[in-house]
This record gives structure tokens, C-alpha cells and sequence, in this order.
């Protein structure tokens, strides 16, 4: 299993990078972590919304929502998802807010 | 002989015809990754299960679809394909391309992946197997350069394809090229921002011998038909007469029973034809399709992943289709709308009407029942009845 280095804190993540021990994910790695995905400095009060947002969703229904969901609830598109998150909602929003990797469909 | 490393596969190279097997093996020879790739599927038939992980997410900035993320689940044996992604590249509509542009492709494919093409993957597009994490970027940003771009995957929009159509086919009734571009690039988004239940797929065939399998294969299929009567060169059905015979071939096996055929002339009762094309693929010389021409839309095509396969179903018997297309787009969002707003996550549009039924569908993206809407030809139209139509019957 690979492992990663974030402010100081080692975590085990699978190939694709996303989280492992969801119960590890904390503020600090979101941001540290921030930077693989495309996105510049500081995460801003809208990723926070985004990434607090999935991790809800996620702890209730223990799936992430549909994008169209996660635009529809957060009154945003799809242009700005990706503004927001330049790797995508799945890849780079679900990742930063330790969900486990949601399984694509080819 | 010596003792083959792969004796299954090697069953696949024998006979005539042309073998992924053989193909495979000529790549081993330049590319450590498809030595590797053999090597697990050999294991793979061995064991009888496929040696990839389920899943993957991996992708290059700004795009949401386009890449799929491949791990092998036995990268201890085999290093080299421990990631083997996948590239989609939207192909050229109709698959014309050029030997340069060809080789461009594939030069840019053995410099970031395994060399291997499946040309092309069943929505249309150019597939490149076989890149690792690291590849991905550098190769996207090299195909950009050279003109090319990503394809649809995941729950978005897919490549849209096209029949050659006019290019090369007499029988187009549409110009399914322009079509399918025009459509391309209105869609980008939805082709590269996966948004969707799942999947959606539009396929356009210029006639009904529907060479793209679009009622097979698209939620959403595009079919050139005509709406007057059959051209009839009388003179040269006769010439036919020598060669074929016409009633037995042409007029027994016209599915609606629409043809008479006299031994000097033939005749076709227009108002009950289906335009199936059967006579005219017979006797081209002597029959064309008729001069007011467009198409007609049908919905619901799907293969079995989840339940079973569906051939799609006419909704718009007619539609003329030019340029802006404005009219077909309008239908198309509105389908998908009501789509997007009620299916279950990975429930393609045909499972949704199935599940909602189809007088819901109609009256959601506005459209009248009309008797040439057929699930089997003139048996089965597509008319409703509200309960307020019902009240209003009776008074
Ligand atoms: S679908 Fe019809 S128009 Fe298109 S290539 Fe085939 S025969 Fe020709
Ligand atoms: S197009 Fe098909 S239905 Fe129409 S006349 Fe020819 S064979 Fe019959």
C-alpha cells in the first residue's frame, strides 16, 4: 500500500491517491494535499463548502452524491465545480475530502 | 516444439483470420508493457478471471472523462502493467483520417504508452492502451498539439458517431457527418464533465440500413429517412428482372407487404412502406429513396450491462434536419433533462422510461403520440390516455 508524507503525518493511500483510513482525513490534509490536484495556495471558504459538503453526504448515505447533486445543493455548475477543482469532482473534490474512491464505470 | 509461455492464447492465432494474439505478440517485441499484458491475460484465462482491479480514477486538468484508470491486481509478476491506463480520442466523425494523421497518433502513443490501439473501442473513438499515471498529462498535452482531443467516458455524454453517410454512400438521406460534428462540438461539456446518471450515447445513421448500429447501441439514434414515395425507375427494375428474382427476393421479403409486381412493372403502395430499405439495397440501380428527406429520432437503445439489451423506439417518425439543428438540440436537452431529473444513479434513459412508463416520458419532453411511434411496426402505437382525457370522453 502506498503511503504519503503530508504536513508531517503519514497516511496510506491506494493508487490512485485517495485516502484508505477514512477516519485519519483531517483540515491539515486536505490542504497539504491540495496542491497535487491543480489548486493553487490556501483552499478558500468555497472548497471548504465543497469538501464539508461530500463529507456529509458521504457520512450519511455512505456513497458520494451524483455531480449534478453536488451542484443542485450547493447552487453552483458545473463550470465552477471545475474552476474550483480543475482535476474534477470525482478525482480531485472527492479525494481532498478523504472519500473512498468512487467506483467509475468505464 | 518448444514449450509455449502462453498455450492458451496461443489457440487464438490459429486459422485464417486476423488475431489480437498475433498482434500482441508483435508488440512484445518493442514494448516491455505488452510483454507484460500477455503475460496476465495468459494468466487470466488461466485462472479464469480477469487480472485488473475494479476502477481507477485518474485523468489530466480540466477533464472529467476521457481517461479510464487500469491496475493490474498481480503487479508482483507483472511490473509493467502495474498501471495500464486508458486514453479515449475522439475520433474524426465518419473515421477518415489521413496516413499522417495516423501515424502522428500512433507516434505519440509509442512515445507515452504501450504502443497498443484498439481502433476503434464500440462508441467510436480511438483507444490507447496502456499508459502509466505520470504519462498521462504529457500525453494529452502532446495529442492537443497535434490537434486531437479526449473522448467521452464515465457518466457523461460519449463520443457522438456517425455512418460515412454522404461522404461515401449513396443512400444518405442526411448529411450525418455535419450532424455528428455539429453536435460534438455543442456538447463539449457534457463530453468532458461527466454530469449524468450515467452514460449517454448518440449515434446517426444516414439511412435505416443503420450502419452504426444506432438502434442497438445509443440512448439517443438519429436515422435519415424520407417522407414521399420511393424513386422508381421502372425501366431499370426490369433490368433486374434478368437477374434477381423479384418476387421472391424484392416484393416476399418486403417486411410490410407493400410491392406488387407484375412481371413488366412494379408497384408500391408508399402510405404502408416503413422505408426499411430492404428494396432498395436489392435493386439500387432501379430504386432510391424518395426526395423529401430527413429523420427519425428514437430513444432507449442500450446493451446489457445491468438488465437486459434494448433496441430503440421511435419517437419523431420525421424531423428535417439543417444546420443550426436547433430543433433536434431542443429535444435532445429536453430528454435529457427530464432524464437527469428522475433516473436512478446508472439507469440509462430506456430503463427509465420502462420504469416510469412511457406516457410519463412523452408528456415530460412534449411530444404528441403519434400511430407511426411503433414499437413493432403497426401493431403497438404509442397512445395514452390521461384520467382528465378520460373525463373529458365522457361528457
Ligand atoms: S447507414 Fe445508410 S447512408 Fe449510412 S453508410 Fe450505411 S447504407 Fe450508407
Ligand atoms: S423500403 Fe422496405 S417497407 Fe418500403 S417498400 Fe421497400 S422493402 Fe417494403
Amino acid at each position: 500500500m502506498p503511503q504519503i508524507e503530508l504536513a508531517g503525518k503519514i497516511y496510506e493511500v491506494d493508487e490512485d491517491g485517495f485516502l484508505q483510513e477514512l477516519d485519519k482525513w483531517n483540515e491539515e490534509f486536505a490542504q497539504a494535499y491540495a496542491h497535487t490536484e491543480d489548486i493553487e495556495g490556501p483552499l478558500t471558504e468555497e472548497h471548504w463548502k465543497i469538501i464539508n459538503y461530500l463529507r456529509d453526504y458521504f457520512a450519511k448515505f455512505g456513497i458520494a452524491p451524483m455531480v449534478r447533486k453536488v451542484c443542485k445543493d450547493n447552487g453552483i455548475d458545473m463550470k465552477k465545480l471545475y474552476e474550483l477543482f480543475p482535476t474534477g469532482p470525482a478525482k480531485g473534490a472527492c479525494k481532498l475530502a478523504g472519500l473512498s474512491k468512487p467506483t467509475g464505470c468505464v | 516444439m518448444a514449450n509455449s509461455e502462453t498455450p492458451l492464447l496461443d489457440e487464438l492465432e490459429k486459422g485464417k483470420w486476423p488475431s489480437f494474439v498475433k498482434d500482441l505478440k508483435q508488440a512484445a517485441g518493442k514494448n516491455p508493457m505488452a510483454r507484460d499484458l500477455i503475460h496476465q491475460l495468459e494468466l487470466s484465462y488461466k485462472d479464469r478471471i480477469g487480472h485488473w482491479k475494479h476502477g481507477g480514477i485518474v485523468g489530466v486538468k480540466g477533464y472529467g472523462s476521457g481517461v479510464i484508470g487500469r491496475y493490474s491486481d498481480r503487479p508482483d509478476l507483472f511490473p509493467n502493467v502495474q498501471a495500464f491506463h486508458t486514453m479515449r480520442v475522439n475520433h474524426p466523425t465518419g473515421w477518415f483520417y489521413k496516413t499522417d494523421t495516423l501515424r502522428k497518433l500512433c507516434d505519440i502513443w509509442d512515445k507515452h504508452g504501450s504502443g497498443l490501439t484498439n481502433m476503434h473501442g464500440s462508441t467510436g473513438d480511438a483507444i490507447l492502451l496502456g499508459t502509466t499515471t505520470d504519462h498521462l498529462q504529457s500525453c494529452y498535452d502532446d495529442l492537443s498539439n497535434a490537434g486531437f482531443d479526449l473522448g467521452g467516458s464515465g457518466s457523461a455524454l460519449r463520443t457522438p458517431s456517425a455512418c460515412v453517410g454522404p461522404a461515401r454512400c449513396e443512400w444518405a438521406c442526411i448529411d450525418s457527418l455535419d450532424l455528428c460534428y455539429n453536435l460534438t462540438m455543442t456538447y463539449q461539456d457534457q463530453m468532458h464533465r461527466p454530469m449524468f446518471p450515467y452514460k449517454f450515447k448518440i449515434k446517426i445513421s444516414a439511412c435505416a440500413n443503420d450502419c452504426v448500429a444506432a438502434i442497438a447501441r445509443s440512448d439517443l439514434s438519429v436515422i435519415g429517412t424520407w417522407k414521399d414515395d420511393i424513386q422508381v425507375d421502372q425501366k431499370e427494375v426490369l433490368a433486374y428482372a434478368s437477374s434477381i428474382n423479384i418476387q421472391k427476393e424484392v416484393c416476399d421479403l418486403c417486411p410490410t407487404r407493400c410491392m406488387e409486381w407484375n412481371g413488366k412493372e412494379l408497384k408500391i403502395y408508399d402510405e404502408d412502406c416503413t422505408r426499411c430499405m430492404h428494396c432498395i439495397n436489392l435493386m439500387p440501380k432501379a430504386l432510391r429513396p424518395g426526395k423529401e428527406r430527413g429523420a427519425s429520432i428514437l430513444v432507449g437503445g442500450k446493451a446489457p450491462i445491468v438488465r437486459g439489451a434494448l433496441l430503440s423506439w421511435v419517437i419523431v417518425p420525421f424531423i428535417k434536419l439543417e444546420p443550426p439543428y436547433d430543433e433536434l438540440k431542443n429535444l435532445i436537452e429536453r430528454i435529457q433533462d427530464w432524464w437527469d431529473e428522475n433516473a436512478k444513479s446508472r439507469e440509462r434513459l430506456g430503463e427509465l422510461i420502462q420504469r416510469l412508463g412511457m406516457r410519463v416520458f412523452l408528456k415530460a419532453v412534449d411530444l404528441p403520440a403519434v400511430p407511426q411511434m411503433v414499437k413493432a411496426p403497426r401493431t403497438n402505437p404509442y397512445v395514452f390516455f390521461w384520467p382528465e382525457d378520460l373525463k373529458k370522453e365522457v361528457k
